[in-house]
């Protein structure tokens, strides 16, 4: 059955609010975030009114029930804006909603969605010191000791993992790999549990206000029905779900910031003067701008593209790894251009070129980097093949 | 208490209006359109008097095409209770709207009607005025601050030479200026109910109201483009300038 989502009338007055808060309370506040690296506790709550942490959680649990292009849209409007307003929610509603959604028992749904989707920040471990594109070697372990788990490891890189209350953590089940990762379970750990703790916050290259952190896990017992979906060997395909929806929440970022950082290079265009006209008159800078603007619109129609299909439930791993992989590329592009538009300005943090530059640098790494992407895409065309069902 | 609040559907204010070729208006074909920003700040201000237990009710109004039915979706999202649509595809002078407002209140029996001081697109700056005319009731306009109190609530107004305080005994009229207050982002979940909030719809007829034109635009056009200053080298230059002008 195809995701209907929010009725569309409804959904189409949300993005306007959304629009308009955007335009006039978040992007004005972007520069007090930037200096003091935090988002403001007050702009949290209003981020919590406003019903951002639950935009696809089911209406029973407190959410709005959007769809895939409903959630994808609200990101890419979203993403005009500093990066980390999209940061702090999609962890929410991008991994450990959908995870919890696709795997949780209904009394795992119940403890937790209500609170996530009223703004209780959530984190995903998956990645370690040791492994990151191969996630499935973790070391991070899990181990059944009476009627309790065990976990013992460390992840790292842990967006949000300073703030959350809740994170939901990877961990081997069993000392072997198994075939489709079955060594892998995922659990739900409250950061306030014994043995869990939370490193120094990682500086960055970009990102400002968004945090990343170590978690050490140092035999933190949970009770057994801490384990996602009751399920051993389950964690892998939960991720790798989440993942999926995290991908097109990145290649809707990286719309929405690369809009940004066009209507920034192109009003700066206007502006600027070099030999006695503004800049935008020269062919070589329209160049820049049309085909910034062009690689946008493809990155735009790939977005709608695969987020309508994985709505109709069709087979769609190509396409959203394809539009994650393009989308990610091309907002780095365009922020490559919009600081040669700037010429010296765009290599002065004066100018918010530098930072769209360094902030959007980080789309081709996360949630598969470009390289795991191109594999991923490769397999399935190579899969498909063999399988006679080219298209 | 019940307020009612009048809500218009206007152009976006962060539209560049664009004049028709023929001089008849604005077109708004293909136009992104939203609630007249002064009657947000009047919605706000209504659910600010109910969240602080003045006012039981709020009902906001709109007089216009079916579309004005999102801009009464919007008012009830930011919390009114119930709206009512008075349908018509024709445009509505001041005069006619404050007449249609009367009928409405004869029935509400509204213990404060808040309207913006004037809508963005026409600027006409008349209906509350000619409403409190209408149904001879107090007004106070251009409000910078409304208290109620008992019977009675008191206006600060914005006026050119500072703030002028009155008390008026309701029902009253309040217009609203643009600093009584920063209207609320509606929500999500607000949105959400709203879409099951009752609205009405009506049209003048229902209140008898004869909507015909009594105005007639002769020409609409687009503001001159400025034209670029210069600079001068002294003061000397700038009296020989202007003198040149003849705007001394
Ligand atoms: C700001 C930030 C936030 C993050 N948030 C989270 C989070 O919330 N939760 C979480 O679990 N993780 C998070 N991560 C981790 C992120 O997902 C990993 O950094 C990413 O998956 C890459 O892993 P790695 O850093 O170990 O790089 P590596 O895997 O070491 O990759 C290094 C390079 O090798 C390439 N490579 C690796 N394998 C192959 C291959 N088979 N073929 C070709 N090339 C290959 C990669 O493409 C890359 O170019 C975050 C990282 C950052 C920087
Ligand atoms: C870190 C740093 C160190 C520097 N050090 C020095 C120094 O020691 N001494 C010094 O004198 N200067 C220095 N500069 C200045 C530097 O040389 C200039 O920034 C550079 O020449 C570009 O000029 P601009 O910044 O005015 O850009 P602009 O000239 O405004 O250029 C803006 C954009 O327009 C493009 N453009 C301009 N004209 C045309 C055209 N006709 N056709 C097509 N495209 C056009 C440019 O390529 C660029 O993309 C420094 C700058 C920086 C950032």
């Amino acid at each position: 059955m195809a995701e209907h989502g929010m009725d569309q009338e409804t959904f189409g007055q949300f993005i306007e609010q959304l629009e308009r808060y955007v335009r006039e309370r978040l992007i004005p506040a972007e520069e007090d975030i930037i200096a003091n690296d935090r988002i403001p506790e007050d702009i949290l709550d209003e981020m919590r009114d406003m019903g951002l942490f639950g935009l696809t959680m089911p209406e029973e649990y407190g959410g709005a029930a959007m769809n895939t292009a409903q959630y994808v849209e609200t990101i890419r409007v979203l993403s005009y804006a500093l990066p980390a307003y999209r940061s702090i929610i999609s962890i929410n509603i991008g991994m450990v909603c959908s995870a919890l959604k696709n795997g949780g028992t209904e009394a795992q749904k119940q403890e937790w969605l209500p609170r996530l989707a009223a703004g209780e920040i959530a984190c995903f471990g998956l990645t370690e010191p040791g492994s990151g594109s191969d996630s499935a070697a973790m070391q991070t372990t899990a181990r059944m000791d009476g009627n309790e788990w065990v976990l013992n490891g460390t992840k790292r890189y842990i967006t949000n993992s300073p703030h959350a209350k809740l994170g939901l953590i990877m961990a081997r089940t069993s000392k072997e790999n198994q075939p489709k990762n079955a060594h892998v379970s995922a659990f739900l750990v409250p950061m306030d549990t014994d043995g869990v703790s939370v490193g120094k916050p990682d500086k960055k290259m970009g990102q400002s206000g968004s945090h990343i952190a170590d978690v050490m896990l140092d035999d933190v017992r949970l009770p057994a029905d801490a384990l996602l979906g009751g399920e051993e060997g389950q964690g892998f395909r939960f991720a790798m779900q989440s993942l999926d929806n995290g991908r097109l929440s990145i290649a809707a970022a990286s719309c929405g910031y690369g809009k940004r950082i066009l209507d920034t290079a192109l009003r700066y265009s206007t502006e600027r003067q070099a030999f006695g006209e503004p800049i935008s008159q020269f062919q070589l800078i329209q160049a820049m701008l049309a085909d910034s603007r062009a690689e946008l619109y493809a990155g735009e129609c790939m977005l709608r593209d695969a987020a309508a299909r994985v709505d109709a439930k069709e087979k769609s791993i190509i396409e959203a790894a394809s539009a994650k992989m393009f989308c990610s590329e091309m907002c780095n592009r365009i922020a490559d251009r919009c600081v040669q538009v700037h010429g010296g300005a765009g290599y002065l943090a004066e100018y918010e070129a530098e930072r769209f530059y360094r902030d959007s640098r980080i789309y081709t790494i996360y949630e598969g980097t470009t390289q795991i992407l191109q594999l991923v895409i490769a397999k399935n065309m190579l899969r498909d093949f063999a399988a006679g069902a080219q298209r | 208490m019940k307020i009612l609040v009048p809500v218009k559907r206007v152009i976006d204010y962060n539209v560049k209006p664009r004049v028709k070729a023929d001089g008849s208006g604005v077109d708004l074909a293909n136009v992104k359109m939203s609630m007249n920003p002064f009657d947000e700040i009047a919605v706000e201000e209504a659910i600010r008097l109910k969240e602080a237990g003045k006012a039981e009710e709020i009902v906001a109004v709109s007089i216009g095409p079916a579309k004005a039915q999102e801009t009464l979706r919007t008012a009830l999202a930011m919390g009114a209770d119930r709206a009512i649509l008075v349908e018509t595809d024709e445009e509505v002078e001041p005069l006619a709207v404050a007449k249609i407002l009367k009928a409405i209140a004869a029935e509400e029996e509204p213990g404060l009607i808040m309207l913006g001081k004037q809508a963005i697109d026409d600027d006409a700056n008349q209906t509350g005025q000619m409403l409190a005319a209408l149904m001879e009731r107090p007004q106070g306009t251009f409000a910078n601050t409304v208290e109620v109190d008992g019977d009675s609530v008191t206006v600060k107004r914005e006026v050119d030479g500072g703030l002028q305080t009155v008390k008026l005994t309701m029902p009253a009229i309040v217009t609203t200026d643009l600093r009584l207050n920063e209207p609320r982002y509606a929500s999500l979940p607000n949105i959400m109910k709203a879409k099951k909030k009752p609205l009405d719809s009506k049209t003048p007829a229902d209140y008898g109201v004869d909507t015909a034109k009594r105005l007639t635009t002769t020409n609409v056009s687009e503001p001159p483009v400025r034209q670029a200053g210069e600079k001068v080298a002294d003061v000397d230059a700038l009296v020989a300038k202007i003198k040149a002008l003849g705007i001394a």
